[in-house]
Formats: structure tokens, sequence, C-alpha cells
């Protein structure tokens, strides 16, 4: 068979993936530069809108009165804080990330590299277009819209115009993983390379939903008084449905890019290697298959939606809990593979020898651990009946200030000191301070989500309220408020130290002493993943039977029985 | 994706086909195994439990309950026209209660110690919530939709029915979706009730 190889089937006319050269690197991580300077600047104001809820909250200060010129409300201001954190943070951070690391990984240019361009402008237009009415307070909806309230029509078209940029990156991203496939038929494609275009497949997918109630509900509504049509009205039902359908997977959108620096690039950080290289891949095809029929846990408490749609949608969820499950055992396996190349022993103490030193990796690490909390309390919320105890209470942001805040943020955090100064050539200012970032957002989520978990589970203390001005605040609250209060102040240095670093490191001119480059874990068996863990279609249309064997029936009877009888209303 | 079985690694070794047929099996490390296990049952045994105090003890969460227009909640033979508390029979209620912008009506429930009190809410305006403090009575009021749950109260107390979905507010107005909340008062007598609210 070798001697096969070596004369004869070298011929056939493959073409031959170019070479990726500086040059393409250049533009792909200019594209990346602009993409996470435009998240770290949303995540700054929206961090800063956090403190003043927590401190409102607490009733330590109700900054609200002084900001008045500019934010009417705690709800303007909550708004603010769940779009730009949630929603700008997190997908242009997710979009520069990928644009970055996908190409590296694969090793071959983007097929269209301006496409990544012409996201990332499309992007922006939407950003600022949404940003408008926010700041104007016309668009006090919250980020999870919940119609009849309506907002101008030009937040709508912000959104939809974001999503759309995020999907032109996954666009660019699937044309150069075609054009890879044909030129390497018989290479498994690299980790990294795949795990990042299954994760934007999976918010494809996602998109569909909010696209559905965007379009066809929430914008003709908006434009109508403007462009002086009769409004068609509103199901407030239909609107929810539709928008959980994203709103869950959504999640995954946020945890997968961390899970991607887990498995691939965080072992390299500390010696280790991919503990077992085929499950990772497993572990992300599994993400594709359940991460969307789970909406309806979402919708426990809403009426009109049959029990047993409910009950389906939990048997799904815990689905999507299982990878999250492997992920845990093979993860911590490829970092103690690390401790231990660097001399740790034991059961235990091996923890101790991993690389901490590094501002990179202590965050990660430190992300990992909150993460643990935050996936047991993900189990308890996707717990059908047991949801009815915390459904929206405080306990809700507590669960997931330790997962989009901790699990997600923080490993962004870890993945921009490394990244800012390969993108920058500067040196990051400084590790030390970044170790105090890492550790004191840390600590710092663990009083806060603590205290808002335990505020909601005993006292039903409601969440998206301004609980400082509510008459039915309780001084029973009082040791939790206090320990949130804590949290927040350790969040406070932690995120402002945070913005610190990142602007000192780009503005100051210290050149990097030996150039730093994306860390690639290398697989602890070389032996390539079977072929069926590098096959797109049975994931890919397994995934789309399953949203629409689990919403087909239901969302088919709610549009069959839509009643548009709410009309757009502003309640601001 | 490609009909070629030869296989290479990213290095560009060639394998035997031995080992290609034994590289289409996932190779699992023994005590990942043992966890992936693990979790499978423990998966199992959650959706178990979940399954068992639905079926067994009842615990359920809203379901389909009925459909009213909004603009219907005024007409005289519909029950949200009048909310409030009607005794069916000796110790079972039933409350009809219209969440709006912003309060509950009614925003005041009194009922005996051991009443079983079956809520139906529905919104006039916007979406809200209610979730009635200690117990497992936590739904969504949207309009157009009746939510329905039923609770047993055993102990006296009052307890708060919070507003727990952002239904809005109007920078400097005195109301707004976080004053917006009833209390339930369960007591043996209604001298205790006032006595309790005091």
């Amino acid at each position: 068979m070798s001697v096969q190889t070596f004369t004869g089937s070298v011929a056939p006319a493959r073409p031959v993936s170019p070479p990726l050269t500086a040059q393409h690197l250049h533009l792909a991580d200019r594209v990346a530069g602009w993409n996470i300077a435009v998240g770290v600047l949303a995540l700054s104001i929206g961090a800063l809108f956090g403190v003043f809820q927590g401190l409102e909250h607490a009733k330590v200060l109700d900054i609200y009165p002084w900001l008045q010129p500019v934010i009417k409300t705690y709800y303007q201001g909550l708004t603010l804080h769940g779009a730009l954190n949630a929603v700008v943070w997190t997908t242009f951070f997710i979009c520069g990330f990928f644009t970055f690391a996908f190409v590296r990984s694969l090793n071959r240019p983007y097929l269209y590299p301006k496409l990544n361009v012409i996201a990332f402008v499309v992007m922006l237009v939407g950003l600022l277009t949404a940003a408008v009415p926010m700041l104007m307070n016309n668009a006090t909806v919250l980020y999870t819209f919940y119609p009849p309230m309506l907002a101008d029509w030009a937040f709508y078209a912000g959104l939809t115009l974001l999503v759309i940029g995020s999907w032109i990156v996954g666009y660019s991203m699937y044309f150069t993983y075609y054009a890879w496939r044909k030129e390497n038929p018989d290479r498994r494609a690299p980790f990294i390379a795949l795990a990042a275009t299954i994760t934007m497949v999976l918010w494809q997918i996602a998109t569909l939903g909010v696209a559905g109630e965007i379009l066809f509900q929430l914008l003709p509504n908006a434009l109508a008084p403007v462009l002086g049509f009769p409004a068609p009205g509103l199901d407030p039902l239909l609107n929810r449905t539709l928008f959980w359908w994203f709103g869950h997977p959504l999640v995954y959108f946020w945890l997968l890019p961390a899970y991607i620096s887990w498995y691939a690039m965080l072992p390299a950080q500390t010696h280790g290697k991919m503990f077992s290289e085929p499950l990772a891949r497993l572990v992300f095809w599994l993400f594709l298959l359940f991460s969307t029929p789970v909406g309806f846990h979402h919708q426990y408490a809403d009426p009109g939606i049959p029990e047993i749609w409910k009950y389906i949608h939990m048997i799904f969820t815990f689905g999507v809990g299982f990878p999250s499950l492997l992920t845990a055992f093979t993860v911590v396996a490829s970092l103690e593979i690390g401790a231990r190349a660097r001399g740790g022993k034991g059961y235990l103490a091996w923890i101790g020898r991993l690389n901490w030193g590094d501002p990179s990796y202590a965050a990660q690490n430190l992300a990992m651990i909150l993460f643990i909390f935050g996936g047991i309390g993900g189990m308890i919320n996707a717990s059908y009946n047991v949801n009815l105890a915390v459904h929206n209470t405080t306990w809700v942001p507590g669960h997931f200030h330790l997962t989009v805040g901790s699990a997600s943020t923080l490993t962004f955090f870890g993945i921009l000191y490394w990244m800012v100064p390969r993108l920058t050539g500067h040196k990051l200012f400084t590790p030390l301070l970044a170790r105090i970032q890492a550790w004191t957002w840390f600590f710092g989520m663990l009083f806060f989500s603590n205290a808002y978990h335990t505020l909601g589970l005993l006292f039903s203390v409601p969440r998206r309220t301004a609980l400082g001005s509510a008459p039915y605040y309780d001084s029973q609250w009082n040791p939790q408020m206090i320990e949130s209060v804590l949290g927040i102040s350790l969040l406070t240095v932690s995120a402002t130290l945070f913005f610190a670093i990142m602007l000192f490191t780009l503005l100051l001119p210290r050149k990097l002493d030996k150039p730093v480059d994306m860390p690639v874990a290398q697989p602890l068996d070389p032996k390539p993943a079977p072929q069926w863990l590098d096959t797109w279609w049975p994931w890919l249309n397994g995934a789309i039977a399953l949203v629409l064997l689990s919403y087909g029936p239901m969302l088919y009877q709610l549009i069959r029985d839509a009643e548009f009888w709410s009309r757009g209303i502003r309640v601001w | 994706m490609s009909e070629q079985r030869s296989e290479l690694s990213p290095a560009g070794e060639t394998h035997s086909p031995q080992e290609t047929e034994q590289a289409e099996t996932l190779h699992v490390e023994k005590w990942e195994g043992i966890w992936i296990r693990i979790a499978l049952g423990m998966t199992a045994v959650f959706i178990l439990a979940i399954t068992v105090a639905a079926l067994s003890f009842g615990i359920s969460v809203p379901g389909v309950t009925a459909r009213i227009s909004p603009a219907a909640l005024n007409d005289p033979e519909n029950p949200f026209a009048t909310p409030g508390l009607r005794e069916l029979a000796p110790g079972k209620y039933e409350v009809y209660m219209v969440a709006q912008t912003w309060n509950f009506l009614p925003d005041r429930l009194e009922v005996p110690v051991g009443a079983e009190v079956t809520f139906y809410v529905t919104a006039r305006d916007v979406v809200h919530g209610i979730k009635i403090a200690g117990t497992n009575v936590n739904m969504m009021a949207l309009p157009g939709q009746v939510s329905t749950l039923k609770a047993t109260f055993t102990k006296p107390g009052v307890y708060n029915y919070i507003c727990h979905e952002y239904c809005g507010y109007v920078a400097g107005a005195p109301i707004g979706h976080h004053t917006m909340y009833g209390q339930l008062v369960v007591a043996d007598a209604p001298e205790t009730a006032q006595a309790l609210t005091e």
C-alpha cells in the first residue's frame, strides 16, 4: 500500500491548500483586533451598570437620579447591562477570537478574506443603529424584548444587522472549511477549526428563532406607526416561544468558545496535552445536536404550553448537560498531564503545580472552577418542577453570572491575556495585575452569586427589579445584600484592572521580548479521530431533525391558533 | 466525507488497514469510560427523580388552561371582570386575578389556614409574573392566556406575591414594576389576619 501511495496516487490533480502567509494573517488579525476592541468597550459600559444595579439593590447608593440627563431609569441601565454584556461583548469577542483562531488552526488562508471585513462593518453598523434608541430610552425592553412591550424599530433593525454580521463571520469560515476539505479529503479537520465551525452552525440554527420573532412580529409592529400601515398585532406566547428557541442555544454560543480554549489551548499553557481529542469532537457534535430542542425549559412557568412538551424539553436539557459532564473529566485530565509533567505529585497536590503564575492560565482555570457551581445550578434550573422554586428570582442572575459572567467572560479575559500581546506586539501590562484581576473576579463572583442564589431561593426576591425602591424590601435580606456588596466591590476592582490592563497594553510601546502565538495543545494519542467524528451530515441532519421534532408540532399549533390581540405598548 | 479509505494522519504517515479499522471506533480510556457511565447514570437518576416528583407528588408546572382576549376582560360574564376570591366548597377556593401595569387585582387576599386555593391569572397589557413566596406557585402572566396553579396554605402568615417580570416604569413615577405586589394572608380568624398585616 505504501508503495502504491508512492508511485500511483500522488499524482491526481487535487487542489493544494495555499500557504498561510504573514500577509493573510495580517488582515485576519486586524479584523480580530477591531472586533475585540468593540467588545471590550461595550463591556466597559455594560459592567459599569452592573455595579450601579448591585448598589441599588442593596440600598447602598441609588445613582439613577443623578444619571437623569443621560440615563432615565434603572431599567434603561438594565437594558444596557444585558444587551452590551450578554450580546455585544460576547458576540464581538467570539467573532474576533474565531477570525483569529480558525485560520491558524486550519493553516489555510480565508477563501474570501474580505468577507470578515464586511461582517465586522455590518455588525458595527447594527450595534450603532441599536445603540441610538437604547441610549435615548426608546428601547427599554431588556434584551429579552418581551412583547407586547415595543421598542423603537431601530433597536430591532440594529440587532438584526448585528446577528447577520455574525452569520457572515460564519459563512467566511464555512467557505474556507469547504475549500480546505476539498484540498485535504483524507485528513481530519483540525480540532479548533472544526469546533469553531460547529459553534457557528449552532449559532446559525439558534438565531433562526429570534430572526422569526423580529422579522415577522416585532419589526412590522414597530414600523407600522412610522410607515403608516395598521399594526398587525402581537401574540406574546408565540413571541416568547420564538425567543427561547434562540435564548438557550445562545448560552452555548457563549460557552463553546471557552470550551475550545479549555480543550485545545489551555493544556498547552500548562505543559499538558489533549487527553482525548476524539471525545472532545464528540462533545461538540453533541452540543450541535442538543442545544436547540431545549428552549421550553425557559418557559416552564408559561401558560399555554402543554406540560408534556415542557417535559420533553427537560429531557433534552439533561441531554445537553451530558457533554459538559464529559468535559469536566477530559479537560481536568488534560491539565493533570501538564501538572505532572511540571513535577506535580499525589492525588490532588498536583493542582498546585499547574501554571498558576501565567495570568492567562490562572484566569481560565478559575473560570472553570466557577463553572462547576454554574453547571450544578443549571441542572437545578432545568429540573422542571424544581424550577418553580427559583424561576425569575435573583437565583437566576446568581446562576448566569457564574456561567456567561465567569465561565465565558473570565475565560475570554484569559484568552485576551495572550491574544492582545500577540495582536499589538506589546508586553502584557502587567502579569501581576492580570493575576490579581483574575483572582478578584473569582472571589467577587463567588460572593455575589452566592448571595443572589440565596436571596432567590430563601426569600423569592424577584430578578430584573429595582429592589432598593421596592415597598416589599425586607431587612431579612440584609446579610446576603452585604455579601453581594462585598462581591460587587471586588468585581469593581477586577473590572477596573481588566480595562486598565487592556488600555495600557495597547498604548504602552513595550515590545515583546519573544513572540507570542496561539497555544495549541497536541493530542496525547496521535492517532486521528474516527471518520464519523469528522463527518457533518449525521450530526447536522440530526440537529435539524431534533429541532423539527421538538419545536415543529408546538410551533405549528401556536402559529395556527395565534391571536394577535396585543398591540405594541410603551410602558417606560 | 471522503470515499477514500487510506488514513493519513496530519503528520502524513500511512496506517495499515487494521489500524484504519481500529481508528473508526472511538477509543475510550478506562477511567474516562467509568466517568461516562457515571455521568449517564446521574442524568438518568435526575430525570427519574423529577418524573416521580411530578407524577406522584403532583408538583407540576402550569399547562394549557384557557385563552382570553385582553379586550374581553371587562365583559360582565367574564370571571376576570370581578377579580377576587371565591369559596367553591369548605376549604376550597379559587382566585381570579388580573395583572396589569402596575398592580395585581386583587392585591390582598385572606384565606383560612388549610385552604386549598387555585389561582387563575391573566395579564391585561404586558407580560407580568407572579410568585407567591414560600410556595410552588410561580407563573408568568401573559396577555391572552390564563395561567393556573394550585397551592395549599397550612401555615398562618403573610405571603407576598410579587411581580417578577419586568413590566415597565416611567422615570419619577411613584409606581412601577418594582412596586407591583400583593399580599395573601393565611389566618385562623379575620381579626388575626388584621393583626398579621399591621
